[in-house]
Order: structure tokens, then C-alpha cells, then sequence
């Protein structure tokens, strides 16, 4: 081992660690805050945009007094009540989504771990297919197919934690348990569209590929809620997750019961998944993608993964609903579509041109 | 006064019997070497040590406590367990995987104290070198001296070792357990290591515990347990133990052909 120049042998090394330490942290909370000055800056010029013609001074007038007073005009009705609940939503939906990828892939230690690889989104959009095809759901009303996705997407959930009473919760089992559901959701969700009728076939086929456009200012609260009351227990558990990661022996042996925080934030993040496409409708990719690009950028841990693959996830889907809206204008697609397109290719050339190993 | 206690421990995998009447006393600065065949029970054995596995009879006491009785955050302040090589490990850099092992000492936030501790207990190893390098593009040596140092710095009074020495050179072999001897002589913490390699057993160990079919078999100071009559019935090969300058060595001869 060759020793540096310092004079007392070990100290200046220390040192020297150290501040590589601190600075290596200090990278991650750059990375943090330039994610939320890009929310901001991304949010800034969604609201400019659209089909209706309003200049950038005068949304910016809207807003400022929309702040004030409620909207009368048919532009502060286009601000207020289109385009801000929209872009609210697709920050909490983002940042909801991203987390919850992030979990999942932690704690089942696998890549590919997602709401959507957990059969999640696939039982969710069966309960809203139900829903606006064939009319029948839990409650009746405007929130009918809301109810209903919220409902179903808990179920895979609650199979694979029935299922580990019986074997062991091994991350194998859950992931392949949650693949298998997704199959029979798929399945039984194409089962219905082929005797749909065109007209309800149509909606489905939106809700099945996830758009913003249904968000209002009343959505906003119950995802507002889910998405704090969710992420709160998450943070707390991240160390634990952390620890996990070196397996599971090592996690018992550090005092984690890893079962226990196994299930637990599995249900979490359920929960959250749950409460955020009941409303959107089920939008991939997020919660693969955005925990993905965080962990190349600033390294694997949890603690600081979750408010950075929270605020990337809120900034991508952000900026993909900022193209889905404007690149063939006036036609807007479903942003579902704008995030495989833009996030696959993304993750690709990530995994190409990464110097080291991530996962 | 004895550190640890393993009484009468019983434990089955689905009704196959793994771990039969095991007893063991370890005292403070001991060092225990558990050897013995494959599937003897000797990882198991550590296993039900630390609570990961719970044997279906017997008890283990720490101090005279009894550990299903303790907390576990509680138990991993007091123990550590290094399991044989790691299988898949997270991305992670080197300083922030020994930082794992303060988990049971602090709540979420690691602290100035907390950094000190990794600094000196990667310095303590030495692989402070390492400490920005991402565990995964470090030999498999190393990473073994990683999981020791994030055991260490968990600071516990017992250290259990699966197999220390399974991914090293004859180098880093005896650097390693160089290493445990000086911490359990220094910090009077015992250690109990399930090893295969007889002659490090021999030459590390304070005493042997030598285990056959779940059982133990022989257990007593070295000399005493690694005689070519034990290692005949327990491995089923034919051995000189050579005396060298007051160290035994084991010199495997010929496999006994079974009749």
C-alpha cells in the first residue's frame, strides 16, 4: 500500500476521505435541487402552452391574480382550471409514480420491479374497464371508474402478501407472483374490450394508456394526500431498505426484520401507485425509468433516491406532458404513449454510454 | 463470566433434523473456529446464533439473556454476522456499505461520529483506499474485507464469521484473520468462525469445535480436537498432523475408501 505525502500517516488520508464524502453527498443534493428548479422552469412554460392562444404575460397576470379572485374569463378559465390542475397533477403523479418504482425495485432488489411489472396498473385498468364498459363497480356516479381502479389495483397486492403467508416472501416469489397477475388482469381486460362497443372501447383504450386531461383542482386534493401520507413512512424507511440491499441475511443480522419491511412498504407503495392511476389512468414507464436515471446519476441510496427519483419522475412526466400536448397540436396525445417513447430511448443510451456498474 | 450460551439447540428444516442437542460456552476474547464437513450445520449453526433462524428447541443466551427476548435492533448492537460471500450486492460505494453497519447504533441520520467510525474502521482493515470505489468493481478479497469492516463498525461483542477466508488468497487470508485475532484480543469481543480450512482453524482458534451430522463431535483447544483419528470419522480422510514450530498442520494423505 503506498502511503501519500501527509506527515502523520493516516491523517491527511482521513481527510482527505472525508471531504470526497461530503462532497460526494453534496453532489446528490445538487442533483435534488436542480430537479425542483426544472419542475419550475418546465411548469413555467406548460402553463404558456396550449391550444388557446394566451401570451406568456398574460398567463403569468392570470395566475397572479387568479390568486385573488376566481377565474371569469375564458382564459382564466383556461389557466385555472385546465392547464394549472394539469400540470399540478402530472408533478404529484410523477413524483407518486417515481417513488413507488424506487421502493419496489429496492426492496425486491430487482431492475424491473415496477407498478406496472406488479400487475398493478394491469388490475387497476381492469377495474376501470369494468367500469366504463360494462357499468358496474363499487359505487355509482362520476367516481365509479376511480373507485373501482382503486379498488382492483390493491388486489395483486393483497394475493402475493396472502401468498407469503403460505411461502416465504422472497423477492422471486413476489416479482413472479405480480407477473402472473399482470398476465391475468391483461387477459381479462382484453376479454371485455373485444365485446365493447366502439364508443366505450375508445374511452377504455384512454384510461388503459394514462393521460393528464381528466385532472382537476377536486383530484388534486385525494392525490395530494396519498402522495404525503405515503411518502412520510417511505423516507423513514429507507436506511432499512438501504440495509437490504446488502441481502437479506445481513439486513436480519444489522436488526431489520425484513419481512416485516418487506410487506410493509410493499403495501405503501401499493397504496400509492393505487391512489395516483385511479385518477390518470395507468402511465408507464415513470416508475421505471425515473428511479433508473437517478440511481446512474447519483449512486444507489435510498435516502437520497426517494425526493430525487420523486422530482425527476415529477420533472419527466412534466416535460412529457408538455409534448404530448404540443407536438402535433391541436391533438393531444395520451401522455402514456409520450413517456415509453421519450423514456425508453432515454434509458437506452444511458445504459450505453454508463461508465460503471449501477445495478 | 461466559459471553454466550448455546443450550441444547435443536433445529429442523421441514422436519429434517439440521442441528442435534447442540451446546456451546464462549467466553469474552475467544475465538471459536466451528469446522466440520459440508452440511455438518455449521452456518446454521451461526444462523440460530443470530436469530435469523429459530431453532425449534434449546435456547441461546447473550449475557445470560435470552435473545428471542431481545429486541432485534438491540441484538444487532450486540452481535454481527458476516454471511459466507454475499450473493447480488447493491451498487453502493465502500463507505457508504460500512456506514450500514452503524444502522443499529443511530435512527436516520448519520452522524459526525458516525463517519469517524467508518474512517477508522475502514483504516483498521486497510481499505481506506477503497472508500469513493463502488463495492461491485472491487476483487472479491476486498469485498470481503468490506463486509468485516461493516461488521466492525456495527461494533458488536460477538462477531459471527460464515466461511472469512472462502474468497481469499493465502495472502489476504491470513491479513483477514490477523485482523479478527487482534480485535477479539483488543476489544475482548468474541468470535465464533465457521471455517474449512483446518490449518487456519488450527492456527486462529483459541478452541475447536468440531461438527459431524448436526452433532458436535469433538470440541477442546486444537491439539486436542484436530487429531487423524477425528478428522478420519468426521471427514472420512486419512491425515498426519504434523507438529512445526509449535503449530499443527494438517496433511491431508488419501479420501478412506468406504466399505
Amino acid at each position: 500500500m503506498t502511503s501519500s505525502t501527509e506527515t502523520i500517516p493516516g491523517t491527511g488520508k482521513r481527510a482527505k476521505i472525508k471531504a470526497q464524502y461530503k462532497k460526494f453527498i453534496g453532489r446528490k443534493i445538487i442533483f435534488i435541487l436542480f430537479c425542483i428548479l426544472l419542475i419550475f422552469i418546465i411548469a413555467g412554460v406548460a402553463a404558456t402552452l396550449g391550444s388557446f392562444p394566451i401570451t406568456v404575460a398574460e398567463v403569468y397576470t392570470i395566475i397572479w391574480q387568479g390568486l385573488f379572485q376566481n377565474p371569469e374569463t375564458t382564459k382564466e378559465v383556461v389557466v385555472w382550471n385546465l392547464r394549472l390542475p394539469r400540470i399540478f397533477m402530472a408533478i404529484l403523479a410523477g413524483a407518486g409514480l417515481a417513488i413507488a418504482g424506487t421502493m419496489m425495485q429496492g426492496i425486491l432488489r430487482n431492475p424491473l420491479a415496477s407498478p406496472f411489472t406488479l400487475g398493478i396498473s394491469a388490475s387497476a385498468g381492469f377495474g376501470a374497464v369494468i367500469a366504463i364498459i360494462l357499468g358496474a363497480g363499487f359505487i355509482s356516479g362520476e367516481y365509479l371508474v376511480v373507485v373501482n381502479a382503486f379498488v382492483f389495483s390493491l388486489i395483486p397486492t393483497f394475493v402475493i402478501l396472502g401468498l407469503s403467508r403460505y411461502k416465504s416472501a422472497t423477492p422471486e416469489t413476489m416479482i413472479l407472483a405480480g407477473i402472473a397477475m399482470m398476465y391475468v388482469f391483461s387477459a381479462l381486460t382484453q376479454l371485455i374490450n373485444y365485446f365493447a362497443e366502439a364508443e366505450a372501447l375508445k374511452e377504455a383504450y384512454f384510461w388503459m394508456v394514462g393521460s393528464l386531461g381528466r385532472a382537476s383542482w377536486d383530484d388534486l386534493l385525494p392525490v395530494t394526500i396519498v402522495l404525503v401520507v405515503c411518502t412520510i413512512p417511505l423516507m423513514w424507511k429507507s436506511w432499512d431498505v438501504n440495509v437490504m440491499g446488502a441481502g437479506d441475511e445481513r439486513a436480519k443480522s444489522l436488526g431489520v426484520n425484513v419481512t416485516r419491511t418487506r410487506i410493509v412498504i410493499m403495501i405503501i407503495s401499493s397504496l400509492l401507485t393505487a391512489g395516483i392511476v385511479c385518477f390518470t389512468g395507468t402511465i408507464g414507464f415513470v416508475g421505471l425509468v425515473a428511479p433508473h436515471i437517478c440511481r446512474m446519476i447519483i449512486g444507489g441510496d435510498v435516502r437520497f433516491l426517494i425526493p430525487a427519483s420523486g422530482l425527476f419522475g415529477a420533472a419527466f412526466l412534466l416535460a412529457c406532458d408538455l409534448i404530448a400536448r404540443t407536438i402535433i397540436a391541436p391533438i393531444i396525445l395520451p401522455v402514456g404513449i409520450v413517456t415509453a417513447l421519450i423514456g425508453g430511448p432515454f434509458l437506452f443510451f444511458l445504459l450505453l454510454r454508463r461508465r460503471k456498474e449501477f445495478w | 463470566m461466559v459471553k454466550l450460551k448455546v443450550k441444547n439447540v435443536n433445529f429442523n428444516y421441514a422436519s429434517v433434523p439440521i442441528l442435534k442437542d447442540v451446546c456451546i460456552e464462549l467466553d469474552r476474547s475467544e475465538m471459536l473456529g466451528v469446522v466440520g464437513p459440508n452440511g455438518a450445520g455449521k452456518s446454521t449453526l451461526l444462523r440460530c446464533i443470530d436469530r435469523i433462524l429459530s431453532p425449534q428447541e434449546g435456547c441461546i443466551l447473550l449475557d445470560g439473556r435470552d435473545i428471542k427476548d431481545m429486541h432485534l435492533m438491540d441484538l444487532a448492537k450486540k452481535m454481527a454476522y458476516i454471511p459466507q460471500s454475499a450473493t447480488h450486492v447493491f451498487p453502493a460505494t465502500v463507505f457508504d456499505t460500512v456506514l450500514m453497519g452503524r444502522r443499529p447504533h443511530v435512527g436516520w441520520r448519520s452522524s459526525e461520529e458516525d463517519l469517524e467510525k467508518v474512517l477508522d474502521t475502514l483504516q483498521m482493515m486497510h481499505i481506506e483506499d477503497l472508500a469513493m470505489r463502488d463495492i461491485n468493481e472491487v476483487s472479491g478479497g476486498q469485498q470481503q474485507k468490506i463486509f468485516i469492516a461493516c461488521a466492525l463498525a456495527q461494533e458488536p461483542d460477538v462477531l459471527l464469521l460464515d466461511e472469512p477466508t472462502s474468497n481469499l488468497d493465502i495472502r489476504h487470508q491470513l491479513e483477514v484473520l490477523d485482523i479478527i485475532k487482534y480485535i477479539v484480543v483488543e476489544r475482548g469481543i468474541s468470535a465464533i468462525m465457521a471455517i474449512h480450512d483446518l490449518n487456519l482453524a488450527a492456527r486462529y482458534a483459541d478452541r475447536i469445535l468440531m461438527m459431524n451430522g448436526g452433532h458436535i463431535y469433538a470440541a477442546g483447544v486444537p491439539s486436542s480436537v484436530l487429531t487423524p483419528e477425528n478428522i478420519n470419522h468426521a471427514y472420512g480422510v486419512e491425515v498426519e498432523v504434523i507438529n512445526h514450530n509449535g503449530r499443527l498442520y494438517v496433511l491431508p494423505l488419501r479420501p478412506v475408501v468406504k466399505r
